[in-house]
């Protein structure tokens, strides 16, 4: 059995071609990483300028900016362009930058297919985004695309939404298959699994959630399809459908895909913590377990979202349970994390500011999930502003924290240059002012009844509404800022140490050079 | 032939994915242009390139395997791909297995009156009656009605008895493989796409008999539905399966594979029980029980 993992020979000492070509014909994969994590950074700020929109409308109670229709299809690309194209693709880059590096790889397992999976993205996303300009406008059904509103009642623009929708799943199990591929077949003799970072942990659970559900996502579009065009009934009742299957086969993805979006985010964190607390993170076991729970369970709980649309009490009692069991992994992680820290010499540079800002917003909106999944009390929250500060609080504050995070913290060693400490600085306080003034007053709101996905209100919801779109101008303004600060660390800075951190362990920080080589390990490395 | 390289293979740039993508784009562009009035044409155009494109891309890879670039930690990461690929496909099956269920468990006994909708059964559609399989559907002016169900025993299961022929077949040529026995393995492979493709022309039958004679359709309200997707997206994937196996029986008949080295012998043979065990689940749900 062969070990060694060098490229092969007449391959050896290329470095990157030139030119545009090198980004579409890479198979390298610290460039489909940087291809992801650009990609995903245009969609970061598209799907922000929608939420600008948004909460320019909300500012004022009435009818000012734009007409309801519009909104709708606002909030509904919002959410879409947020989870596929910022979020998950974020991750996507992240793991290709880190798994190679952090296993001692060569490159991914499969370097073709993963330029293919990047390559779908910005095809898919151009036919997503050009429904705007269609006649009928762009999809305006939320991003959960429930049935009859997506089949009935839906645009024309709606197939170029299905089929946007089958080529990133296409994208993210290809993906997915690589990540898989790659940790199993691809580490340095001596990495057992139970050595690996937390974030190879974290990520090859999430590829098993993404190969097990985008499938069925890609199914759930297929019906909408069938039903749209070919006359079939899975979701019409009149032919012994129910529009309600639409909504367990939806969630079925739905929950799973949640947890896809903090999995990574989870293995970010618990590289990060230990490093500024100097300290090795405490539980690395009982976090792999826990990270495993997380994840069977999410198969269980998909009802939860569906507390309010008709179930019998015995599935309403028995979704309400398996959802609360879900704090007990993840209770196990924050506690470690926490203990990690304790009696630890903890220094707050930027990525540990981002990094302890996540777990402590993180659990806030892991509380208000709590509180959502316990039947009754949610049919007075289901479907208000209670929900949007639920899941902006872990999807923000959560995913898109952990992965501003993990660019302060690893983009030394991609660069070789030192982020600007000062404006990182400024960049978490600015951000993390302006988030809780954004997401904060939503939970008032949601409580006193203000439902979510509509462009007016009633007057009592005014102030809170006010102050939550300045909140929204702020942040969204600190992430223009975010951009500066990248451009300004890839054009210079000064320079990183191999190391980076004192604290920093694992093989991208202690075997290889910052900034790393193009190819990282054409000899494996030694693992102790 | 396969002189086994000491390194991993790590491929230095490709052409493939982006005209991959190209292709993808242009055959679901045009395809939603065809479903409001445009022609297929820009669809075939996207066809052609992804076909084009797996010719190529599949070619170098063949070319690089036979010229002994890939090493066995190479061929690991070919296995674990197409493991977890057949994964995702079964996974694709299971959300309209899971719609196939959710209507005949759920749906239809609770238009019906059953459990606590008693309400939903008289306000709606009171003369509704449950039933499996479905042919008077709630509202039948808007459907097609079908004269009676698919039954199991005919042309189904002489179907199950060709599917699960051809796996015994694709297994004796992997065996006679093994054994470096070419005239076996040409065979067992010649028959097993031959069972391959009469399965597909049989179910082309029973399609065509199901339309015009038994008024099944597309439009038979939630039993039409799940027949036709169900057994339709698995007679897709035999088609592709029978279309893999000719190229493996191309490939054999070149003499490609050796007693230890034939990935792709292998990754089409799982993929092709995969369709043989999905058959199965089709024949027990969809046409049987």
């Amino acid at each position: 059995m062969s070990t060694a993992t060098t490229t092969h020979d007449t391959h050896d000492d290329h470095g990157p071609a030139s030119g545009l070509m090198r980004w579409v014909t890479t198979t390298n994969h610290k460039d489909i990483g940087t291809l992801y994590l650009w990609f995903s950074f245009i969609m970061l700020l598209i799907g922000g300028s929608f939420a600008m929109v948004i909460r320019a409308e909300l500012f004022q109670p009435g009818l000012q900016l734009v007409d309801p229709q519009f909104f709708n299809q606002m909030t509904t690309m919002h959410g879409l362009i947020m989870v596929f194209g910022a979020i998950m693709p974020a991750f996507v880059g992240l793991a290709n930058w880190l798994i190679p590096m952090m296993i001692g790889a060569p490159d991914m397992a499969l370097p073709r297919m993963n330029n293919w999976s990047f390559w779908i993205l910005p095809f898919a996303f151009t036919m997503l985004l050009s429904s705007f300009f269609l006649e009928g406008g762009a999809p305006a059904f939320g991003w959960t695309f429930y049935a009859p509103l997506s089949t009935t009642f839906a645009p024309d623009s709606t197939d170029f939404f299905i089929f946007g929708v089958h080529m990133m799943g296409i994208s993210s199990v290809m993906g997915a298959i690589n990540v898989i591929a790659t940790i199993f077949n691809m580490r340095a003799p001596g990495m057992t699994l139970m050595k690996m970072p937390l974030f190879v942990w974290t990520w090859l659970i999430t590829a098993y959630l993404l190969i097990a559900v985008m499938p069925v996502l890609a199914g759930a579009v297929t019906m909408m399809l069938t039903d749209r065009h070919f006359g079939t009934s899975f979701f019409d009742a009149a032919g012994g459908g129910d529009p309600v299957m639409f909504q367990h086969i939806f969630w079925f993805f739905g929950h799973p895909e949640v947890y896809i979006m903090i999995l990574p985010a989870f293995g970010i964190i618990s590289a990060i913590i230990p490093t500024f607390a100097r300290k090795p993170l405490f539980g690395y076991s009982s976090m792999v377990y826990a990270t495993a729970s997380i994840a069977i369970l999410s198969f269980m709980v998909w009802a939860h979202h569906m507390f309010t649309t008709g179930m019998p009490v015995a599935g309403e009692l028995y979704f309400m349970y398996a959802t609360i069991m879900i704090a007990i992994p993840t209770g196990v992680k924050i506690f470690n994390w926490v203990s990690t820290m304790w009696r630890g010499s903890m220094t707050f540079e930027t990525p540990m500011l981002w990094a302890l800002g996540f777990v402590v917003m993180f659990t806030i909106g892991g509380f208000s999930g709590l509180m959502l999944g316990i039947a009754p009390v949610d049919t007075q929250y289901h479907d208000t502003y209670f929900v949007v500060a639920h899941f902006h609080y872990v999807l923000v504050t959560g995913a898109l924290y952990s992965i501003i995070a993990a660019f302060y913290y690893w983009v030394p060693k991609w660069t070789g240059h030192m982020y600007d400490e000062k404006l990182g600085k400024i960049h978490f306080w600015w951000s993390t002012i302006a988030v809780n003034v954004l997401f904060f007053p939503q939970h008032f709101i949601g409580l006193a009844g203000m439902p979510r996905r509509i462009p007016d209100y009633s007057l009592q919801f005014a102030d809170w509404n006010m102050i939550s779109s300045i909140g929204g101008f702020a942040f969204g303004l600190g992430q223009v800022f975010f951009l500066y600060i990248v451009i300004k660390t890839i054009k210079g800075g000064k320079k990183a140490s191999d190391q980076v951190w004192e604290g920093a362990t694992g093989l991208e920080f202690e075997a290889l050079p910052s900034p790393a080589p193009y190819h990282s390990f054409n000899e494996a490395p030694a693992v102790k | 032939m396969s002189t086994t390289a000491d390194s991993y293979y790590v491929p230095h740039g490709t052409k493939w994915p982006i005209i991959g993508s190209i292709g993808l784009a242009t055959s679901a562009v045009g395809f939603a242009n065809y479903l409001h009035g445009s022609s297929l044409l820009v669809t075939a155009i996207g066809l052609a390139i992804i076909i084009f494109m797996m010719w190529g891309w599949f070619g170098q890879v063949v070319n690089e395997s036979m010229s002994g670039l890939y090493n066995e930690q190479v061929d690991r990461s070919f296995r674990w791909g197409m493991g977890w690929f057949i994964f995702s496909e079964v996974m694709f099956f299971g959300a309209f297995f899971g719609a196939l269920f959710y209507a005949r468990e759920l749906s239809i006994p609770w238009l019906a009156g059953a459990s606590n909708n008693v309400a939903t059964h008289d306000l709606l559609w009171p003369n509704f009656q449950a039933a499996w399989p479905l042919i008077e559907m709630p509202l039948t002016e808007k459907f097609d009605v079908a004269k009676q169900a698919m039954g199991a025993w005919g042309l189904p299961a002489i179907n199950t008895v060709i599917l699960l022929t051809s796996g015994v077949t694709v297994t004796y040529a992997h065996h006679a493989l093994k054994k470096n026995n070419r005239g076996g393995l040409i065979l067992g492979l010649f028959l097993t796409v031959a069972l391959g493709f009469l399965f597909v022309g049989m179910q082309a039958w029973e399609y065509s008999h199901a339309y015009n004679d038994m008024n099944l359709k597309l439009t038979s309200g939630i039993y039409g539905s799940t027949f036709y997707m169900l057994t339709g997206f698995h007679g897709f994937h035999v088609t592709m399966g029978a279309i893999m196996l000719t190229v493996i029986l191309i490939r054999a008949i070149k003499g490609h594979f050796t007693p230890d080295n034939h990935f792709a012998f292998e990754a089409v043979a799982w993929y092709w029980h995969f369709v043989d065990v999905v058959w199965l689940g089709l024949f027990i749900f969809v046409y049987w029980l």
